[in-house]
């Protein structure tokens, strides 16, 4: 990966960095903090179930492990911000590298991945939700205390700033995936396991090294929300609202394309926005308009909107085809 | 340690809720074993059917039992369309992308009770609701009683429109080789929608069933889901006969398991249960399929 | 930026209102310009699982600030009116802070409610961003009060105080009684409430003299309770002592009466269903006996019949949220009144410092302390008795004698 390759991600973090200090109100600040929490959930998602075919309905298990990481280090027992940051990624990715080790040596994917990542979320949600440590129902809450050690911003413009670097590790370890042959590999696997393999092709430790970035990513995502919201319950935690966006944003944005997660996070909580203000707020129009939109994205739009716009782009400039190949569907 | 009499009551209460358990986990698994498909829109289909019973007692004061006859052909009709019009287009016979439109659906049917009926819980409080059947000291729910024959018949039903129907035998030369099926005629996408069509019809059974017993907002089906999806791996996916098995295990182990540890870890265990067999047997325990 | 806009036009205001005060004076009836409104937020859930407390809660506030804007509005702000601006909190918690922020951006003086623990957490510290001063009014977690945050304030019990009476009229309930219950089981759903009142009970029952036979968890939501019964059917305990949402109560109380377990009590805390009357008109037998100890309004008080009837009016069932929701917005009114201004600091230190009367709820004199926590804040013991629900302590709002031994 040559400085070259990240030229296209600059301007895109410029924008979204300077975007909060244009004097926007605080709902649309919050609304910007909590489109970065989802993009980065979604960019973890797309790790593992873009570029490596493997689509999770528990993301939650690695998001909620982050949040509540964070969450508990700093309030039971006094570690600092930064290192629980630090901290809740680690712990996020452990649970990922263990879920992945325990599926991927039983071979399962497609339909039964689906199905046992929900099922490792639920089994988390349940225990968090009865266990001491995490507050059990009542939830865990951050004391608040402003400061830059603490990652705690009173000044929300900065935290908005904090989410979008993270967004820009995302993008810059996805472009990565694009370039390394590590994602080289990893995308063989997606498309033909067997023949991956055959080709010496570890695919194992591919997998396990996917799902492990995968999680880590999420987790981050999950340490933010905790930083910004300063409460936790194991519903918010280990939720299936938090997988069912991360793959929202993913498949909506475009699978495997490094704007994707961001693209889908942003068009997707934005149309939320939109459809709550028309339709006068009615409770579950939102995500109504969410569920006819995956559909279609799907029926009709298997890369996402960046495939669309991609393909609009490359016919305008009769660009390089050949990259075509690396954004394909999940569908292996 | 308890007394006979109420672990005998326990585990017979069990083995009833099993039953329902199965009838809606029959559905799931017929589905699995002649599309090939996850259908992650199982639960919300119930719901659909909940609710159609619900309005069916309140606007029309019918009986949940008799609903079913009405419900049943009207989430057959549904069922078929979704299938044929929705799932299958929209899919493109892709594992990942069939399984994402079926959540798609999911969150499009909960949403759209949820804009309808807002998040109230609905109950149908019938005089036979809380009805028991005592036999010596035991006392039974009725309506459970009235669940588990109900849920036999229907699987009796079932097996005969699966062997003795042409329908049904065109069913299973689908889910034993496509190709073959196809090539002596059989209009694969037609069994496809039929199959689904059945697999729904078992859902508003199930319903009417669970109404006087239970109650439905728009995220019940939830609850049921998960247990419908450990049922069907349990007794392998695609197996009729694994299933309603599986879902009197589950039933007898549920209620074993909350006598004895409480309903919490209860829950838990169905999970774990989900998940060892999945890692360890993803055949399931009764192998055979439709 | 909000608050250095808020200050501008408040000053506006108050110039205007100088130069009008000459007016009034002068032509009272002709001159008298309607000041700009007072702006409160009413933060609940309208959507979403808790969507049916959000509407009772609206409805108790309404009807307030009508009374208000009908006796004339703030008087000490020139008569202006107030007006309510209903955030929804969508029943979870970040939506809750995301709909603090869009009241602040419309500018509200104020907000009040919060209604679950979990969302006014998230809310009370979006709103402290900003020093928008925060009334919580039925959310019962320690917690809430407990972060130091100047900006919050709780008008109900907390979880400790209302635990604390709760326990106290248990005591005396039982003393009172020739037939005395000595045996518990705790029931409770393993999430909120459930788990930290369970905790708590198993410390201070058995100082008071109880044996605890049992303590039986479920989740929420519950599709089956026959087997919790079955347990409770072997042990045959005196006093069950559920905390479960409404839903589950339900299946349990009826559970209970279908396989005949007739306990001497039900003693519920935060129980909920016992203080609805939609599950006293839905399943009277059911509900028979059973005892609460919650938020709930003066009985007496000329506003509890007026709200009972427009709660029945608006086609649903009346419960602690209207009340509660009601006497918040005669507090806020009160609170405008004292400081003389809606600037959100005046009003931040007129309740701090001052005194306040909370109209229908039993609260004697409002009085926040140095965490926000309503000193005089007091839950009422109530029990349904012949298809209603009867306050039976403390003596002073009691309009029944308590039953116990129900059976």
């Amino acid at each position: 990966m040559s400085a070259r390759d990240l030229f296209p991600i600059l301007p895109v973090m410029l924008v979204l960095a300077v975007l909060p200090f244009l004097g926007l109100s605080g709902s649309l600040l919050n609304l910007l903090i909590f489109m970065m929490i989802v993009a980065l959930a979604a960019q973890g998602w797309n790790v593992l179930g873009g570029y490596g075919g493997l689509a999770s309905f528990g993301h939650a298990a690695f998001f909620g492990t982050g949040a509540y990481a964070a969450a508990i280090l700093q309030t039971r027992y006094g570690v600092n911000a930064w290192a629980s940051l630090v901290l809740g990624v680690a712990l996020g990715s452990l649970v990922g590298a263990f879920i992945g080790f325990l599926t991927f040596r039983s071979g399962l994917k497609g339909s039964y991945f689906a199905l046992i990542t929900l099922a490792f979320a639920e089994v988390l949600r349940i225990l968090a939700n009865s266990s001491e440590i995490t507050g059990g129902g009542a939830g865990i809450v951050v004391p608040i205390d402003y400061g830059f050690e603490n990652l705690q911003l009173r000044d929300r413009r900065f935290f908005v700033l904090l989410a979008v670097v993270c967004v820009g590790v995302g993008l810059v370890i996805t472009r990565w995936l694009d370039r390394s042959k590590f994602g080289a590999y990893l995308i063989a696997i997606r498309e033909n396991e067997d023949a991956a393999r055959a080709l010496g092709v570890n695919v194992m430790n591919v997998k396990l090294g996917a799902i492990t970035l995968s999680a880590a990513l999420t987790a981050l995502s999950g340490v933010l929300y905790t930083q910004n919201f300063l409460f936790l319950d194991a519903n918010i935690a280990y939720g299936p609202w938090i997988s069912i966006e991360a793959l929202f944003a993913a498949i909506v944005g475009g699978l495997g394309t490094m704007f994707g997660p961001l693209i889908g996070a942003v068009v997707l909580l934005g149309a939320g926005e939109i459809t709550k203000e028309f339709s006068g707020g009615i409770p579950g129009f939102d995500l109504l308009v969410f569920g006819v939109i995956l559909i279609i994205t799907v029926a009709f739009a298997p890369k996402g909107l960046a495939g669309i716009s991609l393909k609009g782009f490359r016919r305008k400039t009769g660009g390089d085809a050949g990259q075509s190949g690396r954004d394909g569907g999940a569908d292996a | 340690m308890y007394p006979i009499p109420i672990i005998a009551e326990a585990l017979i209460n069990g083995l009833m809720l099993g039953a329902v358990y199965a009838l809606v986990a029959v559905g799931l698994t017929l589905i699995y074993g002649v599309l090939h498909i996850v259908n992650f829109a199982h639960g919300a289909f119930l719901t659909l059917s909940m609710f159609g019973i619900w309005l069916l007692w309140e606007h029309a004061g019918l009986d949940p039992y008799l609903s079913i006859l009405v419900l049943t052909p009207i989430m057959f009709g549904l069922g078929y369309g979704v299938q044929r019009f929705i799932i299958g287009p929209a899919g493109h016979g892709r594992d990942n992308s069939i399984l994402l439109v079926t959540l798609g659906i999911s969150i499009v049917i909960e949403n759209g009770l949820l804009v309808v009926f807002k998040s109230d819980t609905r109950t149908i409080a019938t005089d036979y609701g809380f009805r028991v059947i005592e036999i010596g000291p035991l006392l039974l729910s009725w309506p459970r009683a009235v669940g588990f024959v109900v849920t036999m018949a229907t699987a009796v039903i079932v097996w005969f429109i699966l062997n003795r129907t042409d329908a049904g035998k065109a069913i299973r030369a689908v889910a034993k080789e496509k190709l073959g099926a196809r090539l002596v005629g059989i209009d694969v996408n037609h069994i496809y929608a039929m199959t689904f069509a059945l697999g729904s019809a078992c859902l508003a059974v199930a319903a009417g069933l669970l109404m006087p017993v239970f109650y439905v907002n728009p995220q019940t089906g939830g609850a049921f889901v998960l247990v419908a999806f450990t049922i069907v791996v349990l007794g392998g996916m695609g197996s009729v006969t694994g299933a309603l098995l599986g879902g009197l295990l589950i039933g007898v182990v549920e209620a074993a398991s909350s006598l004895f540890l409480g309903d919490s870890l209860g829950q838990l265990g169905i999970f774990v249960l989900f998940i060892l067999v999945l890692l360890f047997k993803p055949t399931g325990l009764f192998g055979e399929r439709i | 930026m909000t608050s250095v806009k808020n200050m501008l036009s408040r000053r506006t205001v108050l110039k205007g209102a100088a130069a009008l005060g000459v007016g009034v004076l002068a032509a009272p009836t002709v001159l008298r310009a309607q000041p700009a409104a007072v702006k409160i937020g009413l933060l609940q859930p309208m959507s979403g699982f808790l969507a049916g407390d959000g509407q009772l809660a609206s409805i108790g506030a309404k009807v307030a600030v009508e009374e208000v804007n009908a006796a004339g509005g703030i008087k000490s702000l020139d008569g202006a009116p107030i007006e309510l601006i209903i955030g929804d909190s969508q029943s979870n918690a970040e939506a809750g802070a995301q709909a603090t922020e869009t009241l602040n951006d419309e500018g509200v003086s104020i907000i009040t409610g919060g209604f679950a623990s979990g969302i006014s957490t998230t809310a009370t510290q979006a709103a402290a961003r900003y020093d928008l001063p925060f009334i919580v009014d039925t959310a019962v977690s320690d917690a809430i009060t407990g972060r130091g945050l100047s900006n919050t304030f709780r008008f109900g019990p907390s979880f400790s105080i209302a635990t604390t009476i709760a326990l106290a009229n248990l005591q005396r309930l039982n003393d009172a009684a020739e037939n005395k219950a000595k045996t518990v089981a705790l029931v409770h759903e393993d999430g909120l409430f459930g788990s930290g009142l369970a905790g708590l009970m198993q410390e201070k029952l058995p100082d008071m003299g109880f044996e605890i036979v049992e303590v039986i968890s479920h989740p929420t939501p519950a599709r089956d309770m026959s087997n919790v019964v079955l347990r409770l059917r072997s042990l045959n305990p005196d006093l069950i002592i559920p905390s479960h949402y409404y839903n589950e109560f339900v299946l349990f109380a009826r559970t209970l009466q279908q396989q005949r377990v007739k306990p001497k009590g039900i003693y519920a805390i935060f129980g909920g269903a016992a203080s609805s009357y939609r599950f006293v008109n839905e399943y009277p037998e059911a509900a028979e006996g059973v005892m609460d100890c919650n938020h709930w309004g003066m009985p007496d008080h000329p506003a509890t019949a007026k709200l009972m009837q427009t709660v029945k009016d608006e086609g649903t069932f009346y419960a602690y949220n209207t009340p509660t929701n009601y006497a918040l917005i005669h507090v806020v009114a009160q609170a405008l009144e004292k400081a003389g201004s809606s600037d959100r600091a005046a009003l931040t230190e007129t309740l701090k410092t001052q005194e306040f009367d909370p109209t229908v709820m039993p609260y004697g004199i409002v009085k926040f302390d140095e965490t926000g926590q309503n000193q005089n804040a007091l839950p009422l013991n109530t029990q349904v008795q012949n298809g209603d629900i009867k306050v039976i302590y403390p003596e002073d709002y009691a309009q029944a004698e308590p039953i116990f031994p129900v059976n």
